[in-house]
């Protein structure tokens, strides 16, 4: 067994870190680029290890790991390559009358030496994603994933220690004990991925060194269901989203349906068939789903279940073993709405369905509670689109679909309010790891008397104008016409 | 206090009410805001000035120039670009999303508090309050207890001018800071010390609010004098002015000391004096140009520090104090000890230490080797030693060959790093620092693919690698059956 990681090895790790980051070599493009071309290698070569380590830890099938975390990695790794020198390029900024004559621009610098701690469900992804970020911005990294996955965590430590520049890269595996330790040191930046209870807790330690956080948190996302749609369609995409992306144990993931109570039996039947053709008779057998990925998150979903107004709303599922982790797709109709289950995020196979009197109700429901990740319509009528993308408050939000948003490297994904600070993918991961420093350039030539004390009625007028960007009178008052 | 909780329960109540009314998300009433901010300040200008004076004996030229001047100008700015600011940004979708959407829209995060700080009370409560306003969330701005002046204008006068419904005044101390963090807001927006901002940032942790922290630090000024010694006289104005003519050093990106070698110390300080003499007379304390010390307390640390025996022996200019006024003369200090507390911590006064180095270019190392300041100012021409401050230091903002002006600079985001804080703002970083970056994509539901779905099977593994890769012709082949499933 691996010897202890104590406090020593922590701000010994930390030292060293800093060493090599004030060196200067995590700055220069080569070395980002080499690291990041590792990164890729990763994922080329290694690419049955890592579905075998998921496997291990979530039984996630085969397909699921290929796309969801070793596809997306490969594109977010190719995308840095091949943008990294214009993310990397100052971005020059206007300057006005007031700061005459100058020049500015806006450089994106490494923050320095940054945690990164990931979560269990994605642990690939979810890992290396943000390392991406933090070493496109040329920052020294330390990793901690998740000690809930830990075939994933032992490869990843495998892996990075072998391929990327331990002077700069590094893992440490462990759980809370560990992270206490780490948490203790002054990091340049936290990136974490997880609950918003450790977020509370990450951001408290992060208080006392000023380190700036990004919390990747989830939160209950809505699935809002208008009449006006391809019911077809958008029950397999919802399906898709919920159970087959890690079986409901996703940040993204769809946490409950809201629909009308007239729409709602046809909701049903579509569920109900579609679980048939994608899961077949069986789900419990079905090769095409994550297990749970341990008996406490599987006694935690029992729990919710079992509640006694809970437990008589199961409409579909509810078949479990938890032996093996696993639980059925199960579907519920109008849950009580102080039940755990409607107040905790899932993360599992379980979907409630809310029925409403009409569909303008889900707008009270959702911002009646806290902020989720992600909020999702399906409809095709264009006024209920614009007004739900406007007025309803999440990370983001997609329309006829679910969770393909966060395979966009255009758009920024993170949350807001309970679900999170700070985004990331694409240019975002850069930037949630620059310190965007603004540099003026000034020359000699021009130095008003204004400026300086001691100070005259004349010289308040000639502000003024000048404030006001007003020219006819900035001469006036020079010429002495005032 | 128990009064005090009430009131501040009350506010909020009705702030999110305001809010979730949905009236502060138009444009229209964010505009109307900001254009009430432009007439209060220049229907208030005399008694703005008047507080100022009052609080922190700070003269109408420089009120002016760098708050209530800066405050229109930035209201103004803000009211020039709204509309530009709040149009969602398309995002370029890959193909592989065909038909979808993507864009970005800037939305408010709700109710917002500001805390501000009592060096330019009035610039420093109105111009976040502008970014909250254009961001469209309602605010509650606690102004400082330490200019009670201007506090008490502005929770007298902004409930006349803006929407009192929506954006309110506190004012109070720390008894008063401690209620109001107990509250849940959407986002908090503080300006003072790095000592405030932890307790802030580990109070924010509980309701997860998300934290701007506009702090200070020690920004150092580098005189490289073999290139610029055809301007020195613009470099030592532009040092002084910095140093003593903005609230006499009482500002986050004052100048707070000076790194020169040994050579040019001694005609350096010469012209510091010169110049001093030239802006303040020969009796500074009746030249009325000076700000005096915000308060006893203040008046007390900055006399601590220059009593540290080390300290007042490097005296070298000024050096007088006068507590009843609260006037502390311009000081100029040569090779203070490095380990004194002047050296070591943020001077917040008009003290300015001059430490020399044999060769300029160990700047660098000495600042390297502190806290991560809101500002480095660098005298130069040398293109070498440019590149290196930029590549080499870390700070909130670099400016070559001028000092505090990047303040005035609305293209520039203004903030700090480490030490010097946690997000930035001004001009259109205003208005983000007050939004949440929605992002919004739409998908069609006419066409799907079944590839997307389960059962799994090795073609739909192989599509949806290819369609990964973005390798669309090689993903007709296999449709069309034209290529094996295991070969791409």
């Amino acid at each position: 067994m691996a010897r202890v990681f104590e406090a020593a090895d922590a701000s010994n790790l930390v030292t060293e870190l800093r060493r090599s980051f004030d060196s200067g070599v995590t700055r220069g493009y080569e070395w980002r680029v080499n690291q990041l071309k590792k990164l890729l290698i990763i994922c080329d070569n290694h690419e049955p290890e890592i579905v075998a380590a998921l496997h291990d830890d979530l039984g996630k099938p085969e397909l699921e790991s290929s796309v969801y975390e070793v596809a997306l990695l490969r594109n977010s790794i190719k995308l840095a390559l091949k943008q990294l020198k214009d993310w990397m390029a100052p971005d020059k900024a206007k300057t006005s009358l007031t700061t005459f004559p100058s020049s500015a621009e806006i450089i994106s610098e490494p923050l320095g030496v940054v945690l990164v701690i990931s979560a269990w469900n994605y642990p690939f992804l979810l890992s290396i994603d943000p390392v991406i970020g933090a070493i496109s911005a040329g920052n020294a990294v330390v990793l901690k994933p998740s000690e809930l996955s830990p075939a994933s965590s032992s490869l990843l430590l495998k892996l990075i220690e072998q391929y990327l520049d331990p002077s700069a890269v590094r893992v440490v595996e462990g759980s809370v004990a560990e992270t206490t330790l780490l948490l203790d040191q002054k990091w340049d930046k936290i990136f974490y991925t997880g609950s918003s209870k450790i977020a509370r807790i990450i951001m408290t330690a992060a208080a006392k060194h000023l380190t700036p956080v990004v919390l990747e948190l989830g939160g209950k996302s809505p699935v809002v269901i208008d009449s006006d749609t391809n019911l077809k369609v958008t029950i397999k995409r919802i399906i898709q989203g919920k159970w087959g992306c890690n079986n409901g144990q996703a940040c993204v993931s769809p946490d409950y349906i809201l629909t009308t109570k007239e729409f709602a039996p046809k909701v049903i039947d579509e569920l109900k068939q579609e679980l048939v053709a994608f899961y077949g008779k069986n789900p419990m057998e079905s090769k095409d789903l994550s297990h749970i990925v341990n008996t406490n998150h599987f006694d935690r979903l029992s729990k919710m279940l079992e509640e006694k107004e809970v437990s008589e709303k199961i409409i579909h599922g509810g078949e479990k073993d938890r032996e093996k982790l696993k639980i059925a797709p199960t579907i519920l109709l109008d849950v009580p709405l102080d039940s755990l289950i409607m107040n905790e995020e899932i993360f599992g196979p379980l979907l409630p369905i809310f029925t409403l009197n009409n569909l303008e109700e889900s707008f009270d429901v959702i911002r009646s509670r806290p902020k989720p990740l992600a909020a999702y319509l399906f409809t095709q009528n264009q006024k209920l689109k614009e007004r739900f993308a406007m007025t309803v408050s999440a990370g983001g939000i997609v329309v006829n679909d679910i969770a393909v948003h966060l395979a966009v490297h255009s758009l920024p994904f993170g949350g807001v309010g309970e679900s999170g600070m700070g985004s990331y993918h694409g240019k975002f991961s850069f930037d949630a790891f620059s310190h965007k420093k603004a540099v003026l350039y000034k020359s000699f030539f021009g130095d008003s008397a204004i400026r300086y004390a001691p100070y005259s009625r004349g010289k308040l007028r000639l502000l003024k104008a000048l404030v006001n960007s007003n020219l006819v009178e900035v001469f006036k008052v020079l010429l002495g016409f005032k | 206090m128990e009064d005090m909780k009430e009131t501040v329960e009350q506010s909020l109540r009705e702030m999110r009410e305001t809010f979730a009314s949905g009236r502060t998300r138009s444009v229209k009433w964010r505009k109307t805001q900001l254009r009430a901010i432009i007439e209060m300040v220049k229907d208030n200008e005399d008694k703005m000035c008047d507080v100022l004076f009052q609080d922190l004996g700070k003269h109408s030229t420089e009120a002016f120039r760098d708050e209530l001047g800066f405050v229109i100008r930035s209201a103004t700015t803000a009211l020039d670009c709204l509309d530009k600011w709040v149009v969602p940004r398309k995002s370029n979708l890959p193909l592989l999303f065909y038909p979808a959407k993507g864009k970005v829209i800037s939305e408010p995060y709700g109710t917002v508090l500001v805390m501000s700080s009592w060096n330019f009370p009035i610039s420093l409560s109105l111009d976040p309050l502008i970014g909250a306003i254009s961001g469209g969330n309602t605010v509650l701005l606690k102004s400082s207890e330490l200019s009670p002046n201007a506090s008490a204008f502005l929770a007298k006068t902004i409930p006349s001018y803006l929407d009192n419904k929506a954006i309110k005044v506190i004012e109070g101390g720390p008894d008063v800071a401690t209620i109001l963090l107990q509250q849940q807001w959407d986002k908090i927006f503080f300006t003072g010390s790095p000592k405030i901002g932890r307790i802030i940032l580990a109070a924010a942790a509980e309701h997860l609010t998300p934290v701007t922290l506009e702090l200070g630090g020690k920004c150092p000024t580098i005189v490289d004098h073999h290139s610029v010694s055809k301007d020195m006289k613009s470099v030592v104005k532009r040092i002084s002015g910095g140093k003593w003519g903005s609230c006499s050093g009482q500002a986050c990106i004052s100048v707070d000391y000076v790194l020169v070698e040994q050579s040019f110390a001694s005609p350096l300080i010469e012209m510091l004096k010169t110049t001093v003499k030239s802006f303040f007379g020969d009796n500074p304390k009746e030249s009325g140009c000076l700000s005096k010390i915000v308060s006893k307390k203040h008046f007390q640390r900055l006399a601590r520090l220059l009593n540290d025996p080390g300290v007042k022996a490097s005296i070298v200019y000024g050096g007088s104090m006068d507590e009843d006024k609260l006037f502390v003369e311009p000081t100029i200090l040569l090779d203070p000890p490095l380990d004194s507390e002047i050296m070591n911590e943020e001077i917040f006064g008009p003290i300015l230490p001059i430490i020399t180095l044999r060769d300029i270019q160990e700047s660098i190392g000495f600042i390297k080797s502190k806290p991560k300041p809101l500002a480095i100012y660098a005298f130069t021409k040398d293109e070498n030693l440019k590149t290196r401050i930029l590549s080499e230091t870390s700070s909130g903002s670099v400016t070559f060959n001028d000092v505090m002006i990047q303040y005035m600079c609305d293209a520039l985001p203004f903030g700090g790093v480490g030490e010097s804080g946690i997000g930035r703002y001004h001009g259109k970083y205003s208005f983000e620092c007050f939004s949440h970056e929605k992002a919004i994509m739409e998908g069609s539901l006419a066409m799907d693919l079944e590839a997307r779905y389960p059962p799994w099977n090795s073609f739909k593994l192989a599509f949806i690698r290819l369609a990964f890769r973005e390798a669309y012709f090689k993903l007709v082949l296999l449709m069309l059956g034209l290529i094996k499933v295991r070969d791409q």
